[in-house]
């Protein structure tokens, strides 16, 4: 099973943990709605939509209101720190959260504990703080975007805001930029780096370049990041390897985004509803068809 | 290097990693620190004083040592009681200067500009801010949800309502579009 862990822009919402569906456009965990615009939520629908058409079972939902006061994310971290040991996630994608370098690395010491281990996905806030610590090594993906990918490259910057200058310039290749941020041990088994291209790199190099479907759009639109990873945390905890979900997973949502006919000013929620059209095509070519896709 | 020699640069380099989310706040003199001391703690933020790294040449010799992911909310709080920082910078590197390159795409009616891991998207014609991408801290939903479908003009600014190093770095992006919206 899928388990992902993230905040909603909302204070008011409780931690919440439990099966999540997607319910007339908004998530359902616990009875609590939240409304699908980007982050989590995003995410969250994404990877419904995903294991609702693969006949999958619900991903679970460690979700907590937080604005950015981190409030919110500390007490999940404790939640979690509480929690975590009894379950038996096959894949755990941790998501927006407060990057706290402590709580990160006690929930680390957790799942090195577990068995089996999970696979472990980490993006937005839970990519920076596993990088600021010096684990990234201890997952298996990170699904960063070129600027994110730089942040990764500098061995000296404790998040993006800081990235060195000379790292960002156009001329920086992203081949480059990967290369860096494994010889500096900043990255983890897989890296799927989503952009105009989308790269799958691993301490050998680039493995996949996924350019088509293009839409220029789809940079501007947020939460198409966070529809990514949600798709490839679903396929991979249906138990297809890293490098097929991740490949599958960056053509799924580049052509549920061609899909939705997106100018910048489409919200992602449009792209979203296009995810099962995209999926029937996609599964006519994968290898991985395993059955029929569920209406 | 000797056993003991790997052994404590091990170490530090533990102690080190430990501290990446933390920050410094440089001020000019010591009256600022302790009067940013007794703020910050009565707002309830986990801050030590203490003495600057070698690498900090501007202030006195005392700083404060901060939650750096928080990095706006914290110096905006200071700006407002009148006690601005002189600096803030990362425990792990005093050095390192926030990002100032901005990418900018023309989609035709619409204009993207990108500060650090933020994109900020407005409509050329009526200047709504048409979506907000990118970034990881959990405010970047919350300063979504807050900004888009407002004008660039009315809708509330990053630094009033946002906390984190990626408010702050959408807080760039919206500076940089106003200032090229108000040439055009």
């Amino acid at each position: 099973m899928l388990a992902v862990v993230g905040t909603v822009p909302d204070r008011d919402v409780p931690l919440l943990a439990g099966k999540v569906t997607l319910e007339n456009g908004d998530i359902c965990v616990q009875g609590r709605r939240v409304s699908v615009k980007r982050g989590t939520p995003a995410l969250l629908a994404a990877a419904v939509k995903v294991g609702e058409a693969l006949g999958q079972e619900k991903p679970f939902g460690y979700l907590v209101g937080d604005i950015g006061r981190g409030d919110g994310s500390q007490k999940l971290y404790q939640y979690l720190v509480q929690h975590l040991k009894q379950t038996d996630f096959h894949t755990i994608c941790f998501h927006y959260l407060q990057p706290i370098v402590g709580w990160h690395n006690r929930i680390q010491s957790i799942i090195k504990k577990m068995i089996p281990k999970p696979i472990l996905i980490a993006d937005a806030g839970s990519m920076y703080v596993a990088k600021m610590s010096g684990r990234s090594e201890a997952y298996d993906l990170f699904t960063p975007d070129i600027g994110e990918l730089a942040f990764l490259a500098d061995e000296l910057a404790p998040h993006p805001f800081y990235t060195r200058g000379f790292l960002l310039h156009e001329e920086n290749h992203v081949p480059d930029l990967i290369a860096r941020a494994y010889a500096n041990g900043n990255a983890p088994q897989y890296l799927l780096v989503k952009g105009r291209k989308d790269y799958l790199a691993n301490k050998q190099g680039i493995q996949a370049i996924i350019d088509n479907p293009l839409e220029e759009a789809m940079e501007a639109i947020g939460g198409t990041g966070d529809t990514l990873t949600g798709i490839v945390a679903v396929l991979i905890a249906s138990g297809i390897d890293i490098r097929e979900a991740a490949i599958t997973a960056a053509k799924l949502n580049r052509l549920a985004g061609v899909y939705a006919r997106p100018t910048p000013a489409t919200q992602v929620m449009e792209i979203i509803k296009c995810i099962p059209e995209a999926l029937k095509i996609l599964m006519k070519e994968c290898k991985w068809k395993t059955g029929k896709v569920h209406d | 290097m000797s056993p003991l020699g790997f052994l404590r640069k091990n170490q530090q380099e533990v102690e080190e990693r430990e501290n990446a989310d933390r920050g410094f706040l440089v001020f000019e003199n010591t009256s600022e620190v302790i009067q940013a001391e007794n703020l910050l703690k009565k707002r309830g933020w986990e801050i030590r004083v203490m003495g600057p790294p070698p690498e900090i040449r501007k202030g006195c010799d005392l700083v404060i040592e901060f939650s750096l992911i928080e990095e706006l909310k914290v110096t905006k709080v200071l700006q407002d009681a009148g006690i601005p920082p002189l600096q803030a910078v990362p425990v792990t590197s005093p050095l390192l200067q926030p990002v100032d390159l901005f990418k900018i795409k023309d989609f035709g009616r619409h204009l993207m500009v990108q500060a650090a891991n933020m994109k900020l998207t407005v409509d050329k014609e009526s200047l709504t801010i048409v979506n907000i991408s990118g970034g990881g801290c959990p405010d970047v939903p919350y300063l979504a949800e807050q900004m888009v479908g407002k004008p660039l003009g009315e809708a509330p600014s990053p630094r009033e309502i946002g906390h984190t190093l990626c408010g702050y770095a959408l807080q760039l992006a919206y500076e940089e579009m106003k200032r090229r919206c108000s040439q055009s």
